[in-house]
């Protein structure tokens, strides 16, 4: 069992070294609104920059993070040709409730839906809210766990860097 | 030896990979601690740990690789804490998997979760704040031969605890998109999905003749037009006795769930109106009526809330019978109106209401039979009622309010524990300011009542927040139980927190006391018990 382990880590460490790339999107279906399916890694942006944002309806933090950013998205969309992806993780508890909030929210994101934590799951994530930030090639540059006020201020930092 | 197999498996090819090319896969995963501290505080009925200090822990590494994916979860529970079921005792590695994709057909092998539907009859899923996973353990299958049309299988075994339940659990799913499948470019988009899930346990009964093969099935119905979604499903439970002494262990009936939503919404505007009916619908992977085998999930059909007071007494899913209703109505008024002001002001409405099933749930053997009415809502026993209303409005570029009241109804005896608590009525009103002192610096107040003559009578609560973006957050917040009818429990429940993030990691330190009473994280509700003093929150993602 304790060789095992130690095989294990050590091969990890090793293989982990030996990978210069960066992250990308593991391959996870999740749902459209309109009750359809894709692969996450199928967004596009026309190698512009892309923000992934996990939050749920009954989240207060996400739908905050979300809701200011709402007010300032088309500044930032002139600027920096960013797309923000709302990934809700609403179970069918409350996954009725998503378009209609989304809709009535005046949102103007790309949403999907993740009912079962699978893409959840492959990205790594423990609590909403979870932002991560894509470059041109869709790899993961930059991510940021939970939101107060302000964060919207470094995460456009971050999308301005790589803007230009 | 399956534990061998996985070792050698992941590291050979860990190692392959790594010598075999510069352009190799991806290691990600996502570390999480909880650790906390017990002191006696006779007062509120909080225990000593024996250990003073009790740790829970995991780990996850996923590798991937093109179409390949493979992965494990370390935990660690040392000991558990006490909000946790102490089946979860020391360490191990509890998940392992394989899985690849080639031309449309994924293959699974080792520990997945799965959803058929709405989980009505299958949802394995896992939430490590309460304490759940019912990961399965097997072999699954997910096929896509065609534009539109998803097929899934799988066979395996429920995992509880550290072990898994004696039950093999198989399952099949269909799901045809027409639209998508007959490359329909029509206004109307339609998707229908059939599932199946049995159950096989031996029959050692040697009382009763028990099925040993027991199977669930249901029918879905999604269509969506415009701003109209429709969505439907109807299950079935076939004949499942559970073991034990109780009358229940005598119910050959079979079980049946509905639930139906539909929605409208536009810019600006969204309305959801959904029921369900559920009778004697709990499935399990083993007959033994213990939580931890429960593979199905019956959505609860009320707002899940997150505002302390208005969580204080929650709805939960009377999977043995209930009929309910919800509407919600979200509306957000236009800038430059009377009513919207300078930046618009958005209102959420929410109505539900929960009641028994007409003469209890549908009931069979030798000596009785019942089958209760489809719909019966006059003069049936209340669970559950909750009507509220939320708004939010900032006033300017500092300075923002959500407001919130709200009428709470609660059936104690049902949704708690048996007794002659009767019904809990509460109302409940809350103010949550928000004041951006300079660029990055914010102050949040938040200030709750809820006045309630049963139960444990009114509580006030008060919470000061003050967060420095992007790395730190520091709060206080006291519970107080100033109209408990006991005057010695009219008691402060104080907390102080404080935390540090940045980018991908997050520590948070708390002391004080916390409340007995049913806690919800993500959908799902438990029974914690008080406890008193520090706690750790490591959590961390690479």
């Amino acid at each position: 069992m304790r060789k095992h382990f130690l095989t294990l880590f050590a091969t990890i460490l090793f293989s982990t070294l030996s990978m210069a790339q960066n992250r990308t999107l593991p391959s996870v279906d999740v749902k459209t609104l309109d009750g359809g399916t894709i692969n996450i890694t199928a967004i596009e942006n026309n190698s512009k920059p892309i923000v992934i944002s996990f939050w749920a309806t009954w989240c207060k933090p996400c739908k905050k993070e979300l809701n200011t950013i709402a007010e300032v998205y088309e500044d930032w969309q002139d600027e920096t040709g960013v797309k923000l992806v709302a990934i809700s993780i609403d179970n069918s508890r409350s996954m009725a409730k998503v378009a209609p909030y989304v809709n009535a929210s005046d949102w103007d994101y790309e949403v999907y839906i993740d009912p079962n934590g699978d893409l959840k799951r492959a990205m790594g994530i423990s609590t909403v809210p979870h932002t991560f930030l894509l470059n041109s090639k869709k790899e993961i540059v930059w991510q940021h766990k939970g939101y107060v006020d302000g964060d919207e201020d470094e995460l456009l930092e971050q999308i301005k860097k790589l803007a230009h | 030896m399956l534990k061998k197999i996985t070792y050698t498996f992941i590291v050979s090819f860990l190692t392959l990979n790594s010598f075999a090319q510069n352009n190799s896969g991806e290691i990600h995963g996502d570390f999480d601690l909880n650790m906390q501290s017990y002191q006696e505080d006779d007062i509120i009925g909080a225990k000593a740990a024996d250990e003073i200090i009790l740790n829970n822990a995991y780990l996850n590494i996923n590798y991937t690789k093109g179409d390949f994916a493979a992965g494990l979860r370390y935990e660690s529970y040392l000991n558990a804490l006490m909000d946790f079921d102490d089946n979860y005792k020391g360490n191990g590695i509890p998940f392992r998997y394989a899985a690849y994709t080639i031309d449309g057909l994924e293959v699974t092998v080792g520990n997945y979760y799965e959803q058929v539907g709405s989980g009505l009859i299958f949802r394995s899923y896992e939430n490590k704040g309460l304490g759940a996973d019912n990961a399965m353990d097997g072999i699954r299958l997910k096929y896509s031969p065609l534009k539109g049309l998803y097929l899934k299988s799988f066979i395996g075994k429920s995992r509880t605890y550290f072990t898994y339940a004696e039950g093999i659990i198989r399952g099949a799913d269909g799901e045809i998109n027409i639209n998508e499948a007959l490359n329909l470019e029509s206004k109307t988009r339609i998707i229908v999905g059939q599932g199946l899930v049995s159950r096989f346990q031996a029959d050692n009964n040697p009382k009763f003749k028990l099925p040993q093969n027991v199977a669930a099935y249901s029918t879905r119905l999604n269509i969506i037009n415009g701003g109209w979604n429709y969505s439907g499903e109807y299950a079935i439970k076939l004949n499942d006795p559970i073991s034990g002494a109780a009358p229940e262990g005598k119910n050959w009936a079979n079980g049946n769930a509905l639930m139906s939503s539909l929605t409208y919404s536009k810019r600006g505007f969204g309305i959801v109106a959904e029921m369900h009916r559920v009778d004697h619908m709990q499935f399990r992977s083993d007959r033994a009526p213990e939580k931890q085998y429960i593979i199905n999930y019956i959505p609860t059909l009320t707002k899940q809330h997150t505002y302390s007071l208005l969580a204080l007494y929650p709805s939960a899913t009377q999977t043995e019978g209930e009929f309910g209703a919800q509407i919600d109505v979200f509306y957000k008024i236009k800038k430059g109106s009377l009513l919207g002001g300078k930046y618009g002001t958005k209102m959420i409405f929410n109505f539900s209401r929960i009641n028994a099933l007409n003469g209890g749930n549908s009931f069979l053997n030798d000596d009785k039979e019942h089958n209760p009415m489809f719909i019966s809502i006059e003069g049936e026993e209340l669970y559950y009622k909750d009507i509220n209303l939320e708004i939010y409005k900032k006033i300017n570029k500092k300075i923002r309010v959500t407001g919130v009241i709200a009428k709470q109804s609660y059936n104690k005896d049902v949704l708690e524990k048996p007794g002659n608590y009767g019904i809990v009525e509460s109302t409940i009103a809350i103010a949550d300011i928000s004041y951006k002192i300079k660029k990055g610096h914010t102050v949040r107040v938040e200030l709750q009542e809820l006045l309630a003559d049963g139960g444990e009578g009114s509580w006030s609560m008060g919470l000061a927040e003050y967060t420095i973006s992007p790395h730190w957050f520091f709060a206080v917040q006291d519970m107080y139980n100033w109209g408990n009818h006991d005057v010695s429990k009219q008691l402060h429940y104080v907390n102080v927190n404080c935390g540090f993030l940045k980018g991908a990691n997050r520590i948070a330190i708390g002391y004080g006391k916390k409340r007995a009473g049913i806690f919800c994280v993500g959908g799902v509700c438990k029974e914690v018990p008080s406890s008193n003093g520090f706690s750790l929150t490591i959590s961390s993602s690479f």
